[in-house]
């Protein structure tokens, strides 16, 4: 079982090992009752699979979708979500919390 | 991130070493530092403090913003005793998230039984004590109540930088082994590091309270200092 923010590093090493295109998100601050803690990790490949958590299910989707183009231009981005931004009717965090996404592309 | 910069991140993970990855978020620009070259890096008392809590997060500094990601190596709880103390033990240190390891060489004791999903070494301490290691991460506790294994481990913890080292026994048992540590070369500074008696002193009495006041007393060594009263 995956559980740890040690066996997710280590799939992203082995991914990109295997010749994948890898994006990570690491959540690098939180406000209020984020879900998941500072240093929390995503790894993404190409494919748009992924392992890992930054938020518990709220906001996956979008940092996958955004873990793409990075992937594609290799030029790293911070994501921010939470009630207070202009998106968090579609992709907010239901628990009012607000977090921070750094997305890097493993090169 | 590097390829190079990750595997080697992971590396000293599993190497059991404390590690941050430092990144400036304006540039990408990265760089691994290893705590030996904390004390010369630009934002190195940053990087101490931030090792200390054992905790990624976000720094500021001179109008930059850097993301310390921190990896500190799990906390693990070595013991030597296969006994009732320890069994009441593996269940609490596993719901608290330390690693257990128990050793014990008499193989009455050192049971799957008696130890269900429990990293169990039916050896004697000073023949794996060497293979595991013992580090900055690591508790150990000596539960035997016997030199014949407690020692050897205790003499293994004293010589590490292990950061608990306790001892189950009377006080009577504890001036003893005190003696005998002495004899080993060990002075008084050194065998002070040992808690004895063990455990925050919650009046414990069965093995799981006993288990309890321990655990508690490695959670505060680790997370300590103290919150000051009032």
């Amino acid at each position: 079982m995956i559980s740890t923010e040690t066996d997710i590093l280590r799939a992203a090493e082995d991914w990109s090992h295997s010749g994948r295109q890898v994006a990570i998100a690491t959540v690098v601050e939180t406000w209020g009752s984020a879900p998941r803690p500072v240093g929390s990790h995503l790894v993404i490949d190409g494919e748009g699979n992924f392992l890992g958590s930054v938020s518990g299910g709220c906001v996956e989707g979008a940092v996958v979708a955004e873990a793409a183009e990075v992937i594609a231009d290799g030029k790293a981005r911070m994501l921010e979500f939470g009630v207070a931004d202009e998106t968090a009717w579609q992709v907010g965090l239901s628990c009012g919390g607000r977090i921070k996404v750094y997305v890097e592309k493993v090169n | 991130m590097e390829l190079s910069l990750l595997a080697a991140l992971n590396a000293e993970r599993q190497a059991r070493r404390a590690a941050i990855l430092v990144t400036e978020i304006a540039s990408g620009a990265q760089r691994l530092v290893k705590p030996e070259a904390i004390a010369a890096d630009p934002l190195g008392e940053l990087l101490e403090r931030q090792l200390r809590t054992g905790k990624s997060g976000m720094v500021e500094v001179e109008g930059s913003s850097y993301f310390l990601t921190v990896q500190a190596p799990h906390p693990r709880v070595v013991v030597t005793g296969a006994v009732h103390i320890s069994q009441a033990m593996a269940p609490m240190a596993r719901a608290l998230d330390l690693d257990l390891v128990i050793i014990d060489p008499r193989t009455a004791f050192a049971t799957p039984e008696r130890f269900p999903d429990t990293a169990l070494l039916a050896e004697w301490p000073e023949e794996v004590i060497g293979r595991i290691g013992l580090d900055g991460y690591t508790a150990f506790v000596a539960l035997t109540h016997d030199p014949k294994i407690d020692d050897p481990g205790l003499t293994a913890a004293l010589r590490s930088n292990c950061f608990y080292i306790g001892a189950l026994g009377s006080r009577k048992t504890h001036a003893r082994r005190l003696e005998r540590l002495a004899e080993a070369g060990f002075d008084a500074a050194a065998t002070a590091r040992i808690h004895a008696p063990i455990g925050l002193d919650i009046g414990a009495v069965s093995p799981a309270e006993i288990a309890l006041a321990i655990l508690a007393e490695i959670v505060s060594t680790l997370r300590g200092p103290r919150r000051q009263p009032g």
